[in-house]
């Protein structure tokens, strides 16, 4: 049963073959059962969870009419707020903080009956690529224990492919839902930036930041997807649009006719040959399905991480200045005659990680008086160079493809002293946040040289997030048949406890 | 190739508020010698005809009516806080910094 898909999870408790109390435990038990080995989740709500999957069953049962996901469980990223349960964001500035509210996406998952399980690991305020940056431990991928299951939405691809959950939500603001996604086997998507509430999404580059759906089939995130999309007048840069039907599209998936675009510049050297040779597959699949593939160019990429790694620190120093040891969470030095100053100081010190440090640090450098042209405003200039590069590649093509990743997961461990070397990871995925527009990563099969799973990226204008769904359910369905069973069935079985 | 010395860290975390011991303003300033020469490639591109991009979305004044609406009660605004006192935060003494 928790190997199913969250859409035929729905079916059977529609059909009444299960219910959601039922449904809630068999994964509550798998958690108790592989967690200790895999570190997906923070916190467990057991409680919380089975009176929210009692309470879709107490509706079903009334014969009340029910959203399509009603009863089915998720896990939750610890940087969305739920009311009264703990959210730490990875950090331990912010340990045992219990928010009063909710944020929009938990308001829009509670709306619709989607039961959640707990909250899920990730690097330290979403700044990492491994998960190895939360101040309680590394997350480890499902595939392969000793390596990372991506990041910085770490633990929330690993309950995916852990079956902990058949759903999960990230948030993505260099590629932590697509990255993690890639890593371990499983579909992840960044929606057009607004597209999805930031309301109660702990904030670390506002510009850049967006929460999405994480799901093990292109169909269940797209069913997620319109669950937590839409308008909120909380977030004043969600678009007042109707949602993509992206739901529509996962159910189509008929790419006759449509242009892929082949970005030139995200493959090639630096990439994985297993890599490659999965992505040229899925490119022979595509054109099979009646795609027609066709190549752009998109020269100013090759400068979106040295820009991103401006404007995102820039962004994040000014944002966690609110940690600040007055209203909530950490105070340390909190002595008989100790200024505020010293009392921040300190706080600061003890409750903030190494690389958290790291960018505040950098950003407030290159947001200071006399570099800021030089390095920020030069960041902002590339933005948009990066926008025309997207618009013009968009003249030639419906949606742009390239490997979600250059390499499948590496070990735990590996590049944790190497700044620079963890910040490539991103290389093909944060052009996409710089330009606010769509991103997709699905399963692409696993390298031969390492048999760990490849991600398959495509990326889509802002706002035709649909044609993400399209091309993604045209691959996966293709690859299926290649296949003869998900690629998740290939995962090697957990000891459990 | 720009660089920063440990001094000039020290400055940085004084201006973020964050405490760091010697060892950490040492790493800190080696590392980034390596990270500003890979950051410093956004100015090989940027020429003096583009503009600048701070966000993704071309909005402008997004403005809501002035209703009032439920918001937390004291006890839910106190819940988290390090230290309160008569339904108020307790911060630590502020005046007389200089």
């Amino acid at each position: 049963m928790i190997r199913n898909s969250a859409a035929e999870m729905a079916a059977k408790l529609n059909a009444g073959d299960i219910t959601s109390v039922e449904l809630t435990q068999l994964h509550l038990d798998r958690i108790a059962s592989v967690d200790t080995d895999v570190h997906a989740f923070l916190y467990v709500n057991n409680e919380g969870a089975l009176a929210q999957a009692a309470e879709v069953d107490a509706k079903r049962a009334a014969g009340e009419k029910l959203s399509p996901l009603a009863g089915v469980p998720l896990a939750l990223k610890d940087v969305m707020t739920q009311k009264g349960v703990p959210t730490t964001c990875g950090s331990k500035i912010l340990e045992g903080w219990r928010p009063p509210y909710d944020s929009t996406v938990v308001t829009n998952l509670k709306k619709n009956g989607i039961v959640i399980l707990g909250k899920t690991n990730m690097d330290e305020f979403a700044m990492g690529s491994s998960t190895e940056n939360s101040a309680y431990g590394p997350t480890h991928n499902p595939w392969d224990l000793s390596r990372i299951p991506g990041g910085s939405g770490g633990g929330s691809s690993a309950a995916l492919a852990a079956f902990e959950a058949p759903l999960a939500i990230g948030t993505d603001t260099g590629g932590s839902i697509r990255q993690p996604a890639a890593v371990t086997g499983t579909v992840g998507v960044k929606p057009t930036y607004g597209g999805v509430s930031r309301f109660g999404l702990v904030a670390f580059s506002s510009s850049l930041d967006q929460a999405g759906p994480c799901a093990r089939t292109v169909l269940d995130a797209a069913l997620l997807h319109e669950a937590i999309a839409g308008h909120d007048p909380k977030d004043s840069t969600s678009i007042n649009a109707p949602v993509p039907q992206v739901v529509a599209a996962a159910k189509s998936g008929d790419v006759k006719g449509m242009k892929i675009g082949v970005v030139k510049e995200l493959n090639g050297e630096g990439y994985q040959s297993g890599v490659r040779s999965r992505f040229e597959e899925s490119l022979e699949l595509l054109a099979a399905a009646g795609a027609e593939i066709v190549e752009v160019s998109a020269p100013n990429f090759e400068y979106a991480l040295a820009a991103y790694y401006l404007i995102a620190p820039s962004e994040c120093s000014s944002n966690l200045a609110r940690f600040d040891a007055m209203r909530y969470g950490l105070r340390v030095g909190d002595v008989d005659g100790a200024s505020a100053e010293s009392v921040m100081n300190l706080t600061r010190e003890v409750g903030f990680g190494r690389e958290v440090k790291r960018r505040i640090i950098l950003g407030t450098y290159a947001l200071s008086s006399g570099y800021y042209d030089a390095y920020y405003g030069s960041a902002q200039k590339v933005r948009t160079l990066i926008t025309q590069d997207f618009n013009n590649a968009f003249e030639k093509c419906d949606v742009m493809v390239s490997p979600t990743c250059p390499t499948t997961a590496f070990k735990i461990g590996e590049k944790s002293n190497d700044p620079i070397a963890m910040y490539l990871n991103d290389i093909a995925t944060i052009p996409v946040n710089m330009a606010g527009i769509g991103g997709m990563s699905l399963p692409a099969g696993l390298a031969p040289e390492d048999g760990l799973p490849v991600g398959f990226q495509i990326m889509a204008p802002a706002m035709q997030d649909d044609r993400m769904y399209l091309v993604g359910a045209a691959l996966e369905a293709a690859l299926l048949s290649k296949w003869g069973a998900p690629l998740l069935s290939k995962i090697p079985a957990l000891a459990g406890a | 190739m720009t660089s920063l010395s440990r001094d000039d860290v020290a400055n940085l975390a004084r201006l973020a508020r964050i405490e760091m011991s010697d060892e950490e303003l040492v790493n800190l300033s080696k590392e980034f010698t390596v990270i500003l020469d890979a950051v410093a490639r956004v100015q090989e591109v940027a020429g003096a005809d583009v503009q600048p991009t701070s966000h993704p979305l071309p909005l402008r004044n997004v403005f809501r009516p002035d209703v009032v609406v439920a918001s937390l009660t004291p006890e839910e605004a106190l819940s988290g806080a390090p230290a309160q006192e008569e339904s108020r935060f307790r911060v630590p003494q502020i005046l007389g910094e200089e």
